[in-house]
């Protein structure tokens, strides 16, 4: 609809230009977060990621575009080792978040996942209360001494996810009997309720009408003042309204990454022009 | 999308006509297949439901008869001098309750007509006296008015089940005297009733000198054959003529000696009663052998002209234990066992069950050996259960040493048979719960046990449950495995009946009571069988509750 993207106001002020390597321990606006090194991704035999390598951004959104089955998913889930329970999955390369190698034999996965949220496609509350919903998480990694302790963080999470107001009466009735956009705001609840430090969202705002979808972009928007956050979407206008930085992917190779506003105006690959301007997709 | 030029009518251009009369023949006959397809089924449907009605029909025609019991009334004194108050069980209650029976008939004096009048009554009269006295000590000296079932032939004479009287001739018989009387040999009604053969006073057999002495029976044997033609029908032909009827036959020669060397013609033979009835258009009947004698008819209408015959609920049929005498014996004994097997094989099978369904579904990787280990589950569950029996026998009873008969062994036996059941049901429960679930927990840092702990295996709850259930219906109306390790004991009483003591099972019981041959345990049968079944409706019930109580929509 709308050709020109249109971009948050926010958005671009606060990226410093970010020197790899170089970064600024105090103010962490503009750090790097994640660095992604010669990711490549294997599912039996076929290759699925080749070769990816990107810096991500912390206190800021990064979005995924490109063709279906290009890969974002699967890079995506590499950020947390969720293929890991996919039998057929075999990473190599490097995910590193904070100067430490996520692939390391070290690295307890299950630990992993708590520090790197992840919210899906299709809004998949337990089918518990919206209570337990969101303590779950603090429950099982222990966050919560007192019961007092759990209401706080719940009720928190939930008001930083813009649901508070709208469940506050009714937060030990089920999730499931939530609308559509009000599920996903509870998974967004759910998943910062544990603190994470990176957050994944992977297209979701594609089971979602524009009303609910407009509301989780906002909230996108207010998330990024604490979380790196990261989001697969199909959608370009939706990278353009929510993003600071894109990372455009094509036949499971990284083609372009950089600040929202220079892909979308001025790609300097010739695929990511082609792709923005609809000639393939 | 890319096809700009879409052809909206593809079928003009591919040269279809669609309202060509080749195109309503096709159209014509796909409806014709879909209405005998639909036929098909409900053809088949129908023949099942009419076979489940027949078989339940049948069990509840025969078997509603078990489900009441024929009851007397009877007042009976409690006669301090009987009853030692400080040693009330050991009273003479036989006595007592003779003494109270003798009291409605009188007329019952010597021994072999008060033991007839006693056989009215279940044997278990004295017994229901005596816990009636324990129970009520402070009624001695009164008299009591005390229900006592009646004995199995006369509650299946009330039940209408076996008649008083009998046919005394077969059809047989019947038949082959119409064929007699057909050919007009037959004359005469009621006591001038005869058959009509011609005689011949043979000389040889009879002389003049002494008639008395004459070998009369021969002469009418020689007639019989003369006129019946062949020895059998002769042999059959005897029973239709009184006794006495060479005696007649005498008694004329003496009165006409003159006829000694003569041909009588259609002497009339006089017939034997049954026959001679049957001549006159009756049915003859006789006295129905089960009973001692036809007093006891009297005396049982007396007792009923009275009112004191009633025919309440046979909660006897739930509450015995079973019993050699058919109006006693009650599915009790039966029922504890089951349930005990029962209990063994949920506690055994359950978490089993479960334990190799959440291994095998959660945690496993797929390779030869899972696939081997599935194919082997899916096989077990096809096995008949009688090995499964053997195989209790061999390894439970001959090498682990565990008693015969006992629940113990019967429910690790059903455990086995359950087992497969449970296992696919849960896999296939585990495999419902949507993939969404898993990933959301597993998001969020959950561990693969807490995955399955917190959240698949409550929401599979449901399913598995349902599962278990009937598997354990399933294991429930097993029978031949419980056959081979002995679980059909006879356990006429309910008190030691425990896990290790030879026990019996709901549907070994059935087994029993249809190989016996008393006429009561028909009905009990029937009975017993329409228990079981209302057992597992229950229990199918539950499942089916299960299953849209907490079935989950995602
Ligand atoms: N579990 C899997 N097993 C095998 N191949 C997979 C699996 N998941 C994704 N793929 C393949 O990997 C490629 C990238 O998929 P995905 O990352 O889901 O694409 P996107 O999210 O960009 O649409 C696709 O070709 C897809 O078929
Ligand atoms: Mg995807």
């Amino acid at each position: 609809m709308n050709e020109r993207p249109n971009l948050n106001q926010a958005g671009f002020g606060n990226l410093a230009p970010a020197p790899k390597g170089l970064l600024a321990r105090g103010d962490t606006s503009g750090r790097i977060r994640v660095v992604g090194r010669s990711v490549s991704v294997f599912y039996g035999e076929k290759q699925a990621l080749i070769d990816v390598n990107i810096d991500i951004l912390d206190k800021s959104v990064t979005a995924f575009i490109g063709p279906s089955g290009c890969g974002k998913s699967t890079f995506l889930r590499c950020l947390n080792r969720m293929n890991d329970f996919i039998d057929a999955a075999r990473v190599t390369g490097s995910v590193e978040i904070d100067g430490v190698n996520i692939y390391d034999p070290e690295i307890d996965p299950v630990q992993l996942r708590a520090r790197v949220g992840m919210v899906f496609q299709k809004p998949n509350p337990f089918p518990k209360s919206i209570y337990d919903n969101v303590a779950y998480g603090p429950r099982i990694h222990g966050l919560a001494r007192t019961k007092s302790d759990m209401d706080e963080i719940v009720i928190t999470s939930l008001e930083k996810a813009g649901l508070y107001k709208e469940v506050k009466d009714r937060i030990l009735e089920a999730g499931t009997g939530l609308s559509g956009g009000q599920q996903q705001r509870l998974c967004i609840a759910r998943a910062i309720a544990v603190n994470p430090e990176v957050i994944l969202m992977d297209e979701p705002c594609s089971a979602l009408d524009p009303i609910a979808t407009a509301r989780i972009e906002e909230l996108i928007d207010e998330l990024r003042q604490n979380f790196c956050i990261v989001i697969v979407t199909h959608s370009m206008q939706q990278a353009a309204r929510v993003s600071q930085r894109t990372a455009f992917f094509h036949l499971g190779t990284l083609v372009e990454e950089g600040e929202t506003s220079e892909i979308f105006t001025n790609p300097r690959q010739s695929r990511t022009q082609d792709y923005i301007t609809g000639r393939f997709g | 999308m890319t096809d700009a030029t879409l052809d909206t009518n593809v079928g003009s251009r591919l040269g279809v006509d669609w309202a060509s009369e080749a195109n309503a023949r096709r159209l014509k006959k796909r409806y014709a297949a879909n209405r005998r397809l639909q036929f098909y089924g409900l053809t088949a449907i129908a023949l099942a439901i009419g076979l489940l009605g027949t078989l339940v029909s049948s069990l509840v025609v025969e078997g509603y008869k078990a489900f009441y019991q024929s009851k007397a009334t009877l007042e009976i004194r409690l006669d301090p001098a009987d009853i030692d108050p400080k040693n009330l069980a050991d009273a003479n209650y036989r006595r007592i309750f003779n003494t109270a029976i003798e009291r409605y008939v009188p007329e019952a004096k010597t021994p072999a007509e008060k033991r007839q009048l006693s056989d009215i009554f279940s044997s278990e009269a004295r017994y229901a006296l005596r816990d009636y006295v324990l129970a009520h000590p402070e009624q001695i000296g009164q008299t009591i008015k005390l229900k006592v079932s009646l004995s199995d032939p006369f509650d299946q004479l009330e039940k209408g089940v076996i008649p008083r009287y009998v046919d005394a001739l077969s059809s047989s018989e019947t038949s082959r005297f119409e064929a007699l009387a057909g050919r007009g040999l037959i004359e005469g009604r009621g006591a001038d009733a005869a058959m009509k053969v011609s005689l011949s006073i043979d000389p040889q057999k009879v002389s003049s000198a002494d008639i008395g002495a004459g070998r009369f029976r021969d002469i009418i044997a020689d007639g019989l054959l003369a006129t019946l033609g062949n020895p059998n029908a002769v042999g059959a032909a005897w029973p239709m003529l009184r006794d006495d009827v060479a005696d007649v036959l005498k008694a004329y020669v003496i009165a006409h000696p003159d006829s000694i060397g003569q041909r009588l013609e259609n002497f009339k033979l006089p017939l034997s009663p049954n026959y001679a009835a049957l001549a006159s258009g009756e049915t003859p009947k006789v006295f129905n052998q089960r009973f001692a004698s036809e007093k006891q008819f009297e005396w049982l209408d007396r007792l009923k002209a009275q009112g004191a015959l009633s025919y309440p609920f046979a909660s006897e049929l739930l509450l015995n234990p079973t019993s050699r005498f058919p109006e006693l014996a009650g599915l009790a004994g039966a029922i504890v066992g089951s349930f005990y097997a029962l209990v063994v094989c949920f506690l055994i099978s359950f978490p089993l069950g479960i334990a190799a369904a959440v291994y095998l579904e959660e945690f496993a990787r797929r390779n030869r050996w899972t696939d081997l280990i599935e194919v082997n589950i899916n096989n077990l569950a096809a096995v008949p259960s009688v090995v499964f029996g053997l195989l209790g026998l061999a390894v439970f009873l001959n090498s682990f040493g565990l008693p015969r008969s006992a629940p113990l062994v019967g429910g690790m036996v059903l455990a086995l048979i359950t087992l497969p059941t449970i296992i696919i049901t849960t896999r296939a429960a585990l495999k419902a719960v949507p993939p969404s679930v898993r990933e959301a927990a597993l998001g969020i840092g959950a561990s693969k046990h807490q995955v399955v702990m917190h959240h698949v295996l409550p929401l599979a709850m449901p399913g598995i449950m349902t599962g278990v259930i009937i598997g354990l219906a399933h294991a429930l109306g097993e029978t031949a495995p419980l056959l081979l390790i002995g679980m059909n004991a006879f356990i006429p009483s309910i008190e030691n009946i425990g896990l290790l003591e030879p026990a019996t099972a709901l549907p070994t019981q059935i087994y029993a009571w249809a190989d016996s041959p008393e006429r009561g345990f028909v009905a009990r049968t029937s009975a017993a069988i329409l228990v079981l079944l209302a057992f597992l409706v229950v229990m199918n019930g539950i499942a089916i509750f299960l299953r849209q109580r907490f079935e989950r929509k995602w």
